[in-house]
């Protein structure tokens, strides 16, 4: 990439069940907050991007209802639905585009609000031939947990380590809406929901928003001390028909490799420091790292087991706790960006990792990651 | 004046029209004849089902029928032990992608026909590779559900 975008700041709520504040209110609160940290006017936004999803929100056209909300009252102002880091990849275009010095990014969902993730993801399988024998995201990432275990054959005391490890690190990050110490013994004691899958091997949603401004290199400067460059960009799209694919080896490693291409990435599991990926269940933060080339297939359970992962390990993932920290479903691949921001910037708090030059943030959508998308970061 | 926010009921339910197409129609007009119709792809050869008007990878039109096997293996399963709106049915059940002969690809379906109680017993019975073959119902409507489950066989 010629020119360079980065990310100016980053603001997020304070995640959690049932927030009083309505969808307009919750997104006024990150704009607002983020305008004021980085001391800008309204009128100085070049263009805003939200992302939201109609049927997750009760509203056939989600943006409408918060549009001059977010800052976009009488400007540019458009929508990317399904997943927030798609938000992130069109506001980077429209600044690349030249028109445009500033790009805002919101996401935001209240998951308390709407039916389950398991019902309205059954609505996201096509009518004919998935959504009547109720596949979903849980099934469909239950239906390749089973095929991972069969495959490398990991026990459950190893998968379980994922949940302890980042419910853990949630604790520590204050916009969590969850966390706590747990050991290995209560994850393996939780209720057996869709056999591999227990009930804690899987993160409930959450009702949360942040907010992320970008600008060209030169803006970003003056706007900010620590700007974080976008270093490349990757998303691929798997099959709709989920007996079409390949449920070990999908999209994910395709974004990985123009992601990790247009960074210069040679080495993903030397150089990046941090990652923060969509650990939709236990099972997907292994199968996730191992298809983002971070280790071999089959050897991502043992790195949990090593401690490579953990906080203070050689490669952390998701020192923010994750999505079983905060899963508020639309939203979260904007907050894995945003937390990876964050550990580039030292901002990260009592989640911080030391010495971070390089991340990866990772976002996921559709029935077992139909679609995939990764960024790279970095100062 | 501090208030506690007041929570809004609201219940969306909503009428669509979703034509399936001439080829879902004939694949499924075949469940009426117990025969599982795929398309084959002239140029990656391989047999694609459900039956579907073009192969995506390779980008052509598949206009060849061919018909698959009601038998077949089992790639992955799960035993679905929790509830939602607009479910299939009261769990427990088990879900599965069955590789059928004949076809390519794979097609997600029930597996039945098997006690349920316990997760080992299941998996006694169940499991990857496991042979499998469809129980249709006795009144077909041309519906994925024509077929009630695959049933292990051996």
């Amino acid at each position: 990439m010629t020119q360079r975008v980065a990310i100016v700041d980053f603001v997020q709520t304070k995640h959690g069940e049932a927030l009083e504040e309505n969808v307009r209110e919750l997104t006024f609160g990150v704009v607002r907050k983020l305008l004021d940290r980085v001391d800008m006017d309204r009128s100085e936004i070049g263009t805003m991007i939200s992302s939201s999803a109609d049927y997750w929100q009760g509203t056939s056209c989600s943006n409408s209802y918060y549009y001059d909300a977010a800052g976009g009252n009488l400007k540019s102002g458009s929508k990317v639905t399904e997943d927030s880091v798609f938000a992130l990849i069109y506001g980077m275009m429209r600044i690349l585009s030249g028109h445009h010095r500033t790009a805002l990014v919101v996401g935001v969902t209240k998951c308390s609000e709407c039916p389950s993730e398991n019902t309205l993801t059954n609505l996201a399988a096509d009518p004919f031939f998935h959504r009547p024998v109720g596949l979903n995201t849980v099934v469909a990432e239950a239906l390749q947990a089973r095929m991972y275990l069969d495959q490398y054959g990991p026990s459950e005391e190893q998968i379980a380590r994922v949940v302890v490890k980042n419910m853990s690190n949630a604790e520590r990050n204050p916009y969590s809406h969850r966390g706590g110490k747990f050991s290995i013994g209560e994850i393996l004691s939780s209720s057996m929901m869709a056999a591999p899958l227990r009930c804690m091997d899987v993160p409930s949603t959450s009702d949360g928003a942040c907010a992320l401004l970008l600008a060209d290199e030169h803006t970003a400067r003056q706007l900010t001390d620590k700007p974080v460059f976008i270093h490349g960009i990757g998303w691929s799209v798997d099959h709709t028909y989920i007996g079409d694919r390949d449920l070990l080896n999908g999209a994910l490693p395709k974004a990985a490799e123009m992601a990790y291409s247009r960074a210069g990435v040679k080495n993903p599991s030397k150089e990046i420091d941090v990652v923060e990926l969509s650990d939709v269940t236990s099972f997907h933060e292994i199968m996730w790292m191992e298809q983002l080339g971070l280790c071999d297939a089959g050897n991502g359970f043992r790195l949990v087991e090593q401690g490579v992962t953990a906080l203070d390990g050689r490669l952390p993932v998701n020192p923010s706790g994750g999505l079983f920290g905060a899963n508020p479903f639309v939203a979260r691949g904007l907050i894995r960006v945003g937390e990876a921001c964050l550990q580039l910037r030292g901002e990260a708090g009592d989640h911080q990792v030391p010495r971070v030059n390089k991340a990866l943030a990772h976002s996921v959508h559709g029935l077992g990651g139909q679609s995939h998308s990764v960024v790279i970061l970095g100062n | 004046m501090a208030v506690k926010s007041r929570i809004v009921k609201g219940f969306i339910s909503l009428p669509y029209n979703w034509s399936m197409g001439p080829t879902t129609t004939r694949f499924y007009e075949e469940f009426k004849n117990k025969r599982i119709m795929g398309t084959r792809c002239e140029k990656c050869n391989r047999v694609l089902i459900p039956a579907r008007s073009f192969c995506s990878g390779c980008f052509v039109e598949t206009t060849n029928w061919v018909q698959v096997s009601d038998e077949g293996t089992i790639r992955t399963w799960v035993l679905i032990n929790f509830s939602y709106e607009g479910q299939p049915m009261a769990p427990p059940y088990i879900t599965g992608i069955i590789d059928l002969d004949g076809a390519d690809v794979g097609l997600p379906h029930f597996v039945g026909g098997v006690e349920l109680d316990d997760l080992e017993t299941v998996a006694k019975k169940v499991r990857i590779g496991g042979r499998v073959k469809a129980v249709w119902k006795e009144n077909r409507e041309g519906h994925i559900l024509d077929i009630d489950y695959f049933k292990p066989i051996n």
